[in-house]
């Protein structure tokens, strides 16, 4: 059988090539296919369109057009617009409080540090033991520029530390204490110890039962009465008490979830090894078991943060409250929801950052 | 079980002679010991500690205080209340005061939470942004600051009330709440009210026997609609023969305030609004999670049974979803009802705020303090019953 020669193909013009419909491809094609894909979708997209025409542009007109940016309170309450003015005449009360104005560039280089080291510590490459000890320097440094007390730095009393300064205090030592308190009350409810796995579920529910705030009612009003006569524990102390009380249960769970997904395997390697139970814990269980719930735990820690706010209601001057006593003050009353919205801003930048961080480290884990 | 379990039961026994700290069995008895030891130090510590401070402070303990005149108006209550009441019946009306928020709060979220999460889902670009863009932003705000948002948006944002806004005929907006017309008290309304119980009755049955001749005969019955047609016939009757009143009870302006109608105070609308808006944004997260767990191959699946769209959702989707959506669900209810004390900072009077109140005029903080816990521990304790019996319920039958 004589093999025929393959056909020829067919030659083919380039300007005569069949190209897709111009309505399938590019913006039509796109709008088409994410717009107006259905009735239901084109009906959707129509009304979500007339209410962005009808609602945006006096929002745009509000905040951007008639609004004040640096005058008086007085000049703001002349027009409709918006009165950033409230912000910009009151930004150093409203973020750093009650802190000496003339000492006030230590709470922010104090706070630059801290960003500083969160942004290092982002790569996963450097997290390594000389990473722990920076951080532990770094968190000694920024406690003495808060502080003082050195040559050169007058001491500060620690009831004159208020606004962003405190919000962040209270969040970055509210975490770094309760992580590890959360890891041992969970190793400690998966103990088969009865005395000390009854102690830790009773904690951790309790705990996880209860409003943060009524913690909070605690260290202000019940904890004065723990102590000896003669005692006085800082206001800030108490409360940073409540919050690490309160977020050491809830990081006890998320770890408790990381400890049940490993593997029987795991233990029985580690004990055949001839590994005692610290030893099976730190060099075997914990490192895989914390590795893997590190999405929940960075979710625990946006709460912590975000609950930080509630430190207003014991009358404490975090970010939340220097805001409102601006607000209290006759001259700037009436313009809170400007400043509400600069200060959610604020919150909104940093949640964002550690939630999509989390996003990250969740597709490379 | 416990995976050290298995490794202290096969420890070998062990040997005569050896030190206790050998044994696995005494050293965890010693440990423990111990352990109990330091906190019972540690409570007697803390109590004599409390029993000077009462003393020396001269400040009563116990619950005495309950019975007597609590002297302070609540802004407002469900059951009747003024200031000559005892304390019980004002930490009564702050109880209920919290029920209504929590409750009405986790019905409203629950369902913009559904549809927001959906519309994450929309194969529409604009509403699947919006919604993503709703929901990253109102879970990067405190609650808190939610709150005193929606709290200045009411007080300082809308009028007083004689150039109240009037979006609709009947209903008022302006700086005292909310007032909206209601339907003129009739003995026809409660009729209508009454007849939704016989109604639900009837649905119940119907389904029994629905279910039963289906396993029997493998005839379906249209259960749902049946039962729609009871629940909103009936009670449409029941008012029909009473005499049809369609009688307004509308707010009217008179001197400052309006009278008549329903109205929603500022206090419970901000906080309401705010712990909706801020729960429902998770709520929204929960809810798509729930829906992309369900693989694409059971839709095809029971498409290829011959099942409608319709039968695909309510048989094969949501008994899946829901599987991953109730528990973290039921932990966000929780979180609201938790978040609703935060009523206490402006000025709503949930339970936290009139415990606080007590405490202030009382000086019985400890037993405050007590209260809140326990109220707050028997929400979160009945919760998490129901989820334990939800668990089993629903839990996979493998072989």
């Amino acid at each position: 059988m004589a093999t025929l020669p393959p056909a020829p193909l067919p030659e083919h013009d380039h300007a005569d090539a069949i190209r897709p419909p111009i309505v399938a491809l590019g913006v039509i094609g796109w709008v088409r296919q994410n717009l107006f894909s259905s009735v239901l979708n084109s009906l959707l997209t129509l009304v979500i369109l007339a209410a962005a025409l009808r609602f945006l542009p006096p929002l745009i007109r509000w905040a951007f057009i008639d609004s004040h940016w640096f005058s008086t309170a007085a000049a703001c309450r002349n027009d409709g617009g918006a009165c950033w003015s409230v912000i910009s005449a009151n930004l150093r009360f409203i973020i750093f409080g009650f802190y000496p104005p003339d000492q006030q560039w230590r709470p922010l280089l104090a706070m630059a540090l801290l960003i500083g080291l969160l942004l290092y510590s982002r790569e996963r490459t450097r997290w390594k033991p000389a990473l722990l000890y920076t951080w532990l320097v770094g968190l000694a440094v920024m406690g003495v520029l808060m502080r003082g007390g050195l040559p050169g730095l007058p001491g500060v009393e620690s009831s004159q530390w208020s606004g962003l300064p405190l919000t962040f205090l209270l969040a970055v030592f509210g975490m770094v204490a309760a992580y590890p308190l959360g890891v041992v009350l969970a190793l400690g409810r998966q103990s088969h110890m009865p005395v000390i796995r009854a102690m830790c579920v009773v904690y951790i529910e309790l705990i996880r039962g209860v409003p943060l705030i009524s913690l909070l009612f605690m260290s202000a009003i019940l904890f004065p009465l723990f102590l000896p006569e003669g005692l006085t524990i800082n206001k800030i102390i108490r409360a940073q008490a409540a919050i690490i009380m309160f977020t050491a249960a809830y990081i006890a769970e998320v770890v408790r979830g990381g400890l049940q997904a490993m593997p029987r395997g795991q233990y029985e390697a580690a004990q055949s090894l001839g590994l005692n139970y610290f030893q099976t814990m730190r060099h075997v269980i914990l490192p895989q078991a914390l590795k893997i719930v590190i999405p929940p735990t960075v979710g625990i820690l946006i709460s912590a943060f975000k609950d930080t706010s509630l430190v207003v209601i014991i009358a404490l001057y975090d970010l939340l409250k220097t805001t409102q006593s601006t607000l209290s003050n006759p001259v700037w009353m009436g313009f809170s929801v400007e400043a509400y919205i600069f200060i959610a801003l604020i919150y909104l930048v940093c949640c964002h950052a550690m939630s999509s961080y989390s996003r990250r480290l969740e597709r490379e884990l | 079980m416990h995976p050290n379990d298995t490794a202290t039961t096969a420890a070998p026994p062990a040997a005569p002679g050896t030190s206790r700290w050998q044994d696995p069995a005494k050293r965890a008895m010693i440990y423990q010991a111990a352990v109990m030891a330091l906190a019972g130090l540690l409570g007697w510590y803390l109590l004599t500690n409390i029993l000077t401070n009462l003393e020396r402070q001269s400040i009563a303990t116990g619950f005495g205080f309950l019975g007597k005149e609590s002297a302070f108006e609540i802004g407002e209550s469900i059951i009747p209340y003024s200031a000559a009441d005892n304390y019980l019946r004002a930490l009564a009306v702050g109880f209920l005061n919290t029920v209504k928020v929590a409750f009405i709060g986790i019905v409203i979220t629950v369902l913009m939470g559904t549809v927001i999460g959906i519309a994450r889902l929309s194969s529409n670009w604009l509403v699947a942004k919006l919604a993503g863009i709703y929901i990253e932003v109102l879970q990067g705000i405190p609650v808190l600051l939610q709150l005193f948002f929606w709290y200045a948006v009411f007080y300082e944002g809308l009028p007083a009330p004689r150039q109240s806004l009037n979006p609709l005929p009947g209903i008022f907006l302006n700086n005292r709440g909310l007032f909206f017309a209601v339907p003129a008290a009739h003995p026809a309304w409660n009729m209508a009210v009454a007849a939704i119980i016989p109604a639900a009755i009837l649905s119940y049955f119907i389904g029994r026997w629905a279910r039963q001749r289906r396993d029997r005969s493998g005839r379906p019955f249209p259960v749902a609609r049946s039962s729609t047609a009871l629940l909103v016939g009936l009670p449409l009757v029941a008012w029909w023969i009473s005499g049809a009143p369609t009688a307004m009870d509308t707010p009217a302006l008179h001197g400052f305030n309006f009278t008549g109608g329903a109205s929603v105070s500022p206090e419970f609308g901000a906080l309401l609004l705010g712990l909706v808006l801020y729960t429902a944004a998770f709520v929204a997260e929960i809810v798509r999670a729930g829906i992309q767990s369900v693989s694409h191959g059971q839709t095809e699946a029971a498409r290829s049974l011959g099942m409608r769209p319709g039968q695909i959702l309510v048989l094969i989707i949501l008994p899946q979803a829901l599987r991953v959506i109730i528990p973290p669900l039921t932990s966000q209810m929780l979180n609201l009802t938790k978040n609703s004390s935060l009523a206490v900072a402006i000025g709503f009077p949930d339970f936290v705020s009139v415990a606080n109140t007590t405490m202030n005029q009382t000086g019985q903080a400890i037993e405050g303090v007590f209260m809140i816990m326990v109220v707050y521990l028997f929400f979160s304790l009945t919760t998490s019953a129901f989820m334990n019996w939800y668990n089993r319920r629903i839990k996979l039958v493998e072989r």
